[in-house]
């Protein structure tokens, strides 16, 4: 037998850090045994089959960590030549993409990331929301979900701004703009963000310290807490049939490999996915930005045009406050409030549910429409009532309108299909979400120069 | 129980009431701590704006002597971010570029005589005075005052207002 003595140098250091015994024939079992425990510090022993399914969970969640551990490495890696300045910012942008080599693939990889990101999350959202997923005892961990779905949104919205070009200068400018509105501390707040009365310097630090910092720490943090809400849930919600009772978790497997293997694989087909995509397409990077001259036409950021696209059919103080704030506080409260039962697991809550869901998308889709050319081109409300105040003619009364027709089709399906509280909140919500998203294509597709209806 | 009386039963209990207020003394210099931190925290963040402010004298811009520009004219100044405009009766308006629907930088047109918003098409007359919405004000103007006969703007401050007013217009 051979001594440590007998050894090289190199050989001993070797043996140092991987000890003899994890070597030797029968024992190398233990050394994948070791591999798996620290997994396993992570992930629970067995997992329920049933909630292997792809269709259960879509990957989403485990796509949005993905996607968040990539826009951390990349951006740590941008960190190394970027320079938050008005007068380098654009230039170190431009150095990095022509002269960095593979500067414009990691600026690429970035920018996709980010943008799939908020997609994949808003996913996820709609998915945990579809099955139930937020009914005890996940009620906190919708809210934090929430919360990390404002933090990417955050961290998209402040990253805009750092190439310093005009397409991302216009965009701040504009969206700081809608402020203003805030009837209480929106000038203070918009003086405090932009570190003065209009985008500039203080701005670029702010955004960058925001951007680089703050944000991801916070989602850091929430993630790792989301997670662990969901280990005390006891894992993912366990899928089930509209007729099945809750509680029956079904056969369990052990997580490696079960769910270990259909992860990574999740894993590896968004990373070739994203890498493709960069190659592909660049990022976007106009003029350096101009304080003197706007785009026209100048647009929010793709994830703020729902909201743009409000802004044109309703007063500002209704299309950035009280409808986005009334939707937040909806949102925040749909697993709080009284339910007659809990449909977690069921996609849809009942076969009712999902029927009543199909005629909400219908409704949502047309309505959104309708209403929107109604509004460009034969509604003419302050025009038509020119000696009324405007917050009441373009804001409190179509306000009311709206309201109005969204209590009734609340009311009317309620009472058609006998309905009960689970699946007429339900249907609401997926007739204001599916308004929304419709609202967020016409306002990214459908708007040209002067902001009038185009066809894309 | 009988209640004992004397030395043996007090003792544990001064005992307990001083623990209690040393403990409440320090969560009560905690606390001192934390609003010390937070209003550290404040005041680092806040004053920005404030100082950016710097010297006023700085911030007042000389236009040139009045009969510069012509009657029904608007004169951009990118220096101060401002629109000099000399209305038809001769009259002087400094206004803001700023549009006051979302804050683009208006664009004056000759040909049509306006201001137009590339962003969402709001429409400005030569007074600020909004001709298209959806802009809800007039645009923001600056204190402009006539020295010697040279025009000078103040561009300090804005000035908001709600429409406009004869009494913003200033003459020679």
């Amino acid at each position: 037998m051979i001594t440590q003595s007998q050894n090289g140098f190199i050989q001993r250091l070797f043996y140092s850090i991987f000890p003899k015994i994890l070597r030797e024939g029968k024992d190398q079992n233990r050394y994948r045994g070791y591999l798996n425990t620290f997994i396993l510090h992570f992930r629970p022993r067995n997992v329920p089959e049933r909630t292997l399914r792809f269709t259960l969970t879509w990957g989403l969640g485990g796509m949005a960590f993905v996607l968040v551990t990539l826009l951390i490495g990349t951006g740590l890696l941008l960190k190394f030549f970027y320079l938050p300045s008005p007068e380098k910012a654009y230039e170190s942008v431009l150095y990095l993409q022509n002269t960095v080599l593979f500067g414009q693939l990691i600026r690429n990889i970035h920018h996709w990331s980010a943008n799939l990101a908020l997609v994949v999350v808003f996913l996820h959202f709609i998915r945990v929301f579809l099955t139930g997923a937020f009914q005890p005892p996940r009620q906190l961990n919708w809210v934090v979900g929430l919360g990390l779905l404002i933090l990417v949104l955050l961290s998209n919205f402040t990253g805009y701004l750092l190439p310093w070009d005009q397409l991302s200068f216009w965009a701040i400018t504009i969206s700081m703009g809608m402020l203003e509105y805030m009837p209480v501390g929106g000038i203070w707040l918009q003086e405090l963000i932009q570190g003065g009365t209009e985008v500039g310097p203080a701005t670029l630090s702010n955004f960058y310290a925001i951007h680089t910092a703050v944000l991801p720490v916070l989602l850091i943090f929430f993630l790792l807490f989301h997670f662990w809400r969901v280990r005390k849930a006891g894992g993912v919600v366990v899928p089930r049939g509209p007729d099945e009772e809750m509680g029956n978790r079904g056969e369990t497997v052990p997580t490696i490999p079960n769910l270990l293997l259909r992860e990574l694989t999740v894993a590896l087909v968004l990373l070739a996915f994203i890498l493709i995509l960069s190659v592909l397409f660049n990022a976007p990077l106009e003029s350096k930005a101009n304080p003197g001259l706007s785009l026209n036409p100048t647009k929010a950021p793709w994830y703020f045009m729902g909201i743009q696209e409000l802004l044109l059919h309703f007063h500002p103080l209704f299309s950035l406050f009280v409808i986005p704030l009334c939707m937040g506080i909806g949102l925040a409260m749909l697993p709080y409030l009284k339910y007659p039962s809990n449909p977690a697991g069921i996609w849809m809550t009942s076969l009712k549910g999902r029927k009543m869901a199909l005629t909400a998308v219908f409704f949502a889709v047309g309505a959104t429409i309708g209403g929107v050319l109604l509004d460009e081109y034969v509604i003419r409300c302050p025009s038509w009532m020119s000696d009324v105040p405007v917050y009441l003619t373009a804001g409190l009364i179509p306000f009311m309108v709206i309201l109005a027709v969204i209590l009734g089709f609340y009311v009317k399906t309620k009472q058609y299909y006998a309905a009960n509280r689970n699946e007429a909140v339900q249907t609401l919500l997926i007739l204001l979400l599916t308004a929304f998203v419709v609202l967020t294509v016409i306002g990214i597709g459908f708007r040209g120069p002067g902001m009038k209806l185009v066809w894309p | 129980m009988k209640k004992v009386k004397g030395p043996v039963q007090e003792e544990p209990q001064t005992e307990t009431s001083r623990r209690s207020f040393l403990n409440k003394l320090w969560m009560g210099l905690g606390l001192l701590a934390m609003v010390e931190f937070i209003a550290l925290v404040a005041t680092f963040l806040w004053p920005r704006s404030k100082l950016a402010k710097g010297e006023a004298a700085d911030l007042i811009i000389t236009a040139g002597p009045v009969d510069k520009f012509k009657v029904d004219s608007v004169t951009a100044f990118v220096r101060g971010k401002f629109y000099l405009a000399r209305l038809a009766d001769g009259g002087f308006l400094a206004l803001s570029r700023k549009c006051t629907h979302l804050g683009c930088t208006v664009p004056w047109l000759p040909k049509e005589g306006m201001f137009e918003c590339p962003c969402h098409a709001s429409a400005f007359d030569i007074r600020g005075e909004v001709i298209r919405p959806p802009a809800p004000r007039a645009l923001d103007i600056y204190h402009l005052f006539i020295e010697n006969n040279v025009v000078k703007v103040d561009t300090s401050r804005v000035i908001k207002r709600g429409r406009f007013d004869v009494s913003q217009v200033v003459y020679s």
